[in-house]
């Protein structure tokens, strides 16, 4: 990789990866989006304004933690922890929902429309909206309702009007073509407030844009403290936002490993999985194309993962450009070994992290013990784990999960 | 020369307006399709917009949903599509739209998909999720195959827009009339009649309206502005629950009515 990655080129597309496969209806409204947001990029008083919100309402920066007792079981590499945990709203995503707020009410805007999985964007979303007064409708998934009800409460809670999706899987991707239909309908007042890095361009590369706060983050506090760059970098993968905001900064440092986890379910060799890069093709999907989990006819098939937040069929055009060209890694952990470093990270180091980070750990793990006792690693911690509480509680003592 | 056009040229010389009927293949059975096409044909419609099944339609609302989850769980795919449609060939004249995401054609291989269709006998492509940004994918492939790639326009493609696309050519453009997805209205925006005229002011090829016509009086009303209508959801309705007396009485009252503007 060389020190110009410059991507996404100006049509949207990371090598053969993303671009903008949306109905006509959309193109006035991608476009406008792409303009509004290299205005605002260049704007320093927008950029205060985002700067700002994250330092004193998510209050960053998050710390990045030496998880000692974590190394010593790893036995290898010492392991660091990215707290975006610690964020307000318990994950990551608010970094992205509070930047492209923003971005909304500059375009005057004032309904924003979102997906949700694992209901953590979702949350992060109706934050935001309460925050800059806007309007916010959430689509969920049926089974993801289930999963995460207090979420939902949480959103509703927050005055925003959550939509159950009942249709195709009742899961993330489905819940991302009603936040598209209902886009192509309402395209004049609303934005679509797009929680990861997919979709049409420009969004993976706004998405990208404001989770790199985390990547920067790491790469000045592990230079600050260590006076070098840690020897890897590892972060889960659904959509893959945190991975691609640690990831971004880290890019054109040759000699940082960088490594994608994504979740294996009940097995790569099974058909119950969500890992897109490791078992899946490129295709078309929700406005990209990129790495998808889809049958001999081109017909999309169902992600499978004890986390809602993995469970679904693509992943990132960015993150199937960086597989391809060999920058980054990407290996699965199963919904066990997940569930295993959930319990883990908890006992060792009294951290329960969200599901999602819990396949990180899982690999990071691994990775440590194959590593040299004197290299570093950091795992994007993305979010906790309160969310997930009750159905691990569920799953430990051997009932049935709402998977 | 290329179905569509002929039959649009026709169209022309007797003053009539397009009528375009859209279904999705294998509801029912991939078995009924050549015999759909059939009874189209002989109903006098201008062309048939065929549906390919997709897990994800994202421009499509329920009764297409619908449509194409029963035609996916009959185990419809893209290739038996077009296996039927070869073998048909022969007893179909009326020109075949193929309608379909881009994804189906990108896994089935895109050389491969434009040498099929084109055995197929297939006239001209739809693909709504391809705008004009991204359709060097396919569009230089189904030029040389003879296959027009029908692009679509809308209430937000700002007319500067339009008519870059209209420039593009082929046999129609398709004018998608609302701002949302398939699926029958009752009502359209006060702002359409204005829509169509400066569309059809601005493109040098045939205005199609589609997405929510679903009776005569719309019809009538719309072809006051364009050339002809697709009318998807209504068809695909009627089809499903075998209501094929009210689809002829649908038919040729729409032909009454063409014949008297």
């Amino acid at each position: 990789m060389k020190s110009t990655y410059t991507l996404p080129d100006e049509t949207g597309h990371f090598g053969i990866f993303g671009g903008r496969f949306v109905p006509e209806t959309l193109m006035k409204a991608v476009m406008e989006l792409e303009s509004a947001y290299r205005e605002a990029k260049a704007d320093p008083e927008f950029q205060k304004q985002f700067q700002d919100l994250l330092k004193e309402y998510v209050g960053r920066e998050t710390p990045l933690y030496y998880a000692e007792n974590l190394t010593k079981y790893a036995g290898g590499a010492h392991i660091y922890l990215k707290r975006e945990d610690l964020n307000h709203t318990g994950a990551h995503k608010i970094n992205n929902a509070i930047g492209q707020a923003l971005l909304a009410v500059r375009m005057g805007k004032r309904k924003v429309v979102a997906e949700t999985g694992a209901g953590q964007h979702g949350v992060a979303t109706a934050t935001v909206c309460a925050l800059l007064n806007l309007e916010c409708i959430v689509f969920m998934g049926e089974e993801d309702i289930k999963r995460q009800a207090l979420n939902v409460f949480r959103m509703e809670l927050l005055g925003a009007k959550v939509v159950s999706v009942t249709s195709g899987s009742a899961t993330l991707k489905d819940a991302v073509n009603e936040a598209l239909r209902y886009w192509v309908a309402n395209v004049d007042d609303t934005h679509y407030l797009l929680g990861s890095v997919m979709g049409p361009h420009p969004f993976p590369m706004i998405v990208r844009d404001f989770q790199s706060v985390i990547g920067k983050e790491t790469r000045e506090q592990f230079l600050g403290r260590n006076e070098k760059l840690p020897d890897a970098v590892v972060a889960c993968i659904g959509g893959g936002s945190n991975a691609m905001g640690m990831f971004y900064p880290f890019i054109k440092d040759e000699q940082v490993r960088l490594y994608g986890v994504e979740a294996a379910g009940q097995g790569i060799q099974t058909p119950f999985h969500a890992a897109s890069l490791t078992k899946g093709k490129p295709g078309v999907l929700h406005g990209a194309l990129m790495y998808l989990l889809q049958d001999e006819d081109g017909q999309i098939q169902e992600a499978h993962s004890i986390s809602a937040g993995l469970d679904y069929p693509g992943v990132g055009p960015e993150h199937s450009y960086l597989k391809d060209s060999g920058r980054a890694q990407y290996h699965s952990i199963t919904d066990q070994e997940a569930l295993d470093a959930f319990q883990l990270l908890s006992k060792l180091e009294g951290i329960i992290p969200a599901l999602e980070s819990a396949h990180a750990v899982a690999f990071a793990i691994k990775l440590a013990a194959e590593m040299e006792p004197g290299q570093n690693l950091v795992v994007c911690l993305s979010g906790r784990g309160d969310k997930d509480v009750d159905a691990v509680k569920t799953r430990l003592q051997g009932g049935v999960t709402n998977e | 020369m290329n179905r569509i056009t002929q039959a649009f040229r026709r169209l022309t010389e007797t003053n009539g307006k397009a009528f375009i009927p859209y279904i999705m293949a294998g509801d029912g059975g991939l078995s009924c399709l050549v015999e759909r096409l059939q009874l189209l044909e002989r109903l006098d419609a201008t062309a048939v917009e065929v549906g390919v099944p997709f897990s994800d339609p994202v421009a499509d609302g329920p009764t297409i949903q619908q449509a194409g989850i029963r035609a996916l769980k009959d185990g419809t795919s893209l290739n038996d599509i077009l296996v039927e449609l070869t073998k048909a060939k022969a007893n179909l004249h009326i020109p075949i739209i193929l309608m379909t995401y881009l994804n189906p054609i990108y896994s089935y291989g895109i050389n491969r998909f434009v040498e099929a269709a084109q055995t197929a006998g297939i006239d001209g492509c739809i693909i709504p999720d391809l705008p004009i940004e991204e359709e060097e994918i396919i569009a230089p492939q189904l030029a040389e195959a003879g296959i027009e790639l029908i692009r679509l326009v809308t209430p937000t493609t700002p007319i500067k827009r339009v008519e870059e696309i209209s420039n593009r050519g082929n046999g129609f453009l398709y004018t998608v009339t609302v701002k949302g997805i398939t699926g029958a209205r009752g009502e359209f925006d006060g702002g359409l009649s204005t829509f169509l005229s400066s569309v059809k002011q601005v493109s040098p090829i045939p205005v199609v309206a589609g997405f929510g016509i679903s009776n005569n009086e719309q019809i009538a009303e719309m072809t006051k502005y364009c050339d002809g209508v697709v009318v998807g959801s209504k068809i695909v309705d009627l089809l499903s629950k075998n209501r094929l007396e009210e689809l002829e009485d649908f038919m040729s009252a729409y032909k009454k009515s063409s014949a008297n503007i």
